[in-house]
């Protein structure tokens, strides 16, 4: 079997098995919701702070919830040592790695788009250069899929997984926070030509991270 | 895919759980279309074996040939060709009955149908469309037996497989293991009710401290060592 169907095959598994547990739309989503709402309530007394600020607290707010549904993708394949029953599939590292990242990348934009539509409700933001908002969002959705997927095939089997793998996930995420902030904040502010040196950032990010997660992720996954 | 005489050939193999070895130096020969029972004490090591022939697990030092693959080397390569009915599933509790045994099977290249057949095989065909997480134990044994056989595997490997079953489900086990050489499978299994698995087997082997002994003699020494408790 090629590498991407094989690839559908894991995303399609796992997006099943989350539409299923309905785990991301009645957890992660909130969560991200709550958030976002918390922050309002921190800076609620400067309304205009809020605006200005909106483009970090937007991707915390993904970057947090994005933990849980990385956490989630990897807990199903700890229950009834499903992880094995993926090991002996035979299945190519590779196209696992690319499948989970996959079905985690899906999961990301329909958090975006809720939690993007709660941002301009909540924290009274006026939508501009919608294009680079997009373009920026794109390889920081990837990135954040690729780096969670390889960190999360670390903490399988281990015990303090829940732990461990924000631990390692945050920090590796730096350029996803800096670089998502500072496209959006520039596109808000309308001034989109300052935002395209940090998508071409964003995109290096996603492709160094897909690149060694694909070659890492079988080896990882062997030793798990 | 061509099946070589010698499906599992075992040197001296060591195999570590942590820094446990599981298995101290076994020595193992099995032939294509034997169907081998593995007997011991608890911890003596047969999971161990099972999952090392199975590629799950790396071999520490010796050598471990299975099906023409050296597990050194090429442990995907085994996998390909083993089916496993192990304490665990291997299942997902959110997928349908067969939307799992439909996931490995299409992983191992095969067709719907073949997902089907095995559902039918082990009795689950009116459940399909039920969780796993749904499913009684006995259920979700046989779920599994449906897994490792829809991929249509060369080397089936069953830890326990009569435990947590019915007569039903023990009565499809039993076919299974009965009709193993008929369809061109070799199989090993792992068991402490030696009298059901020694029906069908063709060849014994003592499994004590990491090690493998042939013989009904040898199983017969530890045979009260594996007593069930009433």
């Amino acid at each position: 079997m090629s590498i991407l169907r094989s690839s559908l095959l894991v995303a399609g598994k796992d997006l099943r098995i989350e539409r299923r547990s309905r785990v991301a739309m009645q957890q992660v989503l909130p969560f991200g919701a709550i958030v976002l709402v918390l922050f309002a309530f921190a800076l609620d007394p400067d309304r205009g702070l809020l605006s200005r600020v909106a483009p970090g607290l937007f991707w915390t707010a993904v970057l947090l919830a994005a933990l849980l549904a990385v956490g989630r993708a990897f807990a199903v394949e700890e229950g009834n040592a499903a992880r094995d029953g993926l090991r002996l599939s035979g299945l190519d590292g590779i196209a696992i790695f690319f499948g989970k990242a996959v079905a985690i990348v899906v999961e990301l934009a329909v958090l975006e788009v809720v939690l993007g539509l709660g941002v301009v409700v909540l924290y009274d933001v006026e939508v501009h250069g919608l294009l680079l908002i997009v373009a920026a969002a794109i390889p920081a959705t990837i990135g954040l899929a690729a780096t969670g997927t390889v960190y999360g095939v670390l903490g399988l089997g281990v015990r303090a997984r829940e732990t461990l793998v924000p631990l390692l996930v945050l920090p590796a995420v730096t350029p996803v926070m800096l670089g998502g902030t500072q496209a959006f904040d520039a596109a808000l502010d309308g001034r989109p030509g300052d935002g395209w040196p940090w998508v071409q950032l964003l995109w290096a990010f996603a492709l160094l991270v897909v690149t060694l997660g694909a070659l890492a992720f079988g080896p990882l996954l062997e030793e798990s | 895919m061509r099946v070589p005489s010698r499906v599992i050939s075992l040197q001296s193999a060591v195999c570590l759980l942590g820094r446990f070895p599981a298995l101290a130096g076994a020595d193992l020969e099995v032939n294509a279309g034997d169907v081998v029972l593995l007997a011991g004490p608890n911890g003596a090591g047969k999971t161990t074996l099972l999952r090392l022939c199975a590629g799950l697990l790396a071999v520490r030092s010796g050598r471990a040939v299975v099906l023409g693959h050296d597990l050194a080397s090429d442990r995907r390569a085994v996998r390909r060709s083993v089916g496993m009915v192990g304490h665990e599933t291997f299942a997902y509790d959110d997928l349908t009955v067969s939307e799992n045994v439909r996931f490995a099977t299409r992983a191992a290249g095969r067709t719907r149908e073949d997902a089907d057949a095995a559902i039918v095989r082990v009795g689950l065909a009116e459940l399909t469309g039920v969780a796993h997480g749904r499913l009684s134990q006995g259920q979700r044994r046989r779920l599994s037996l449906a897994i490792a056989l829809a991929r249509d595997p060369r080397l089936l490997l069953l830890d326990e497989p009569h435990a947590g079953l019915d007569a039903e489900g023990r009565a499809v086990v039993d076919d299974v293991m009965a009709n193993a050489p008929t369809e061109g499978r070799t199989v090993l299994i792992a068991s402490h009710e030696v009298d059901l698995a020694r029906r069908f087997a063709t060849r014994e082997v003592a499994i004590v401290a990491g090690r493998a002994y042939e013989g009904r003699t040898a199983v017969a020494k530890v045979e009260p060592l594996m007593k069930v408790s009433p």
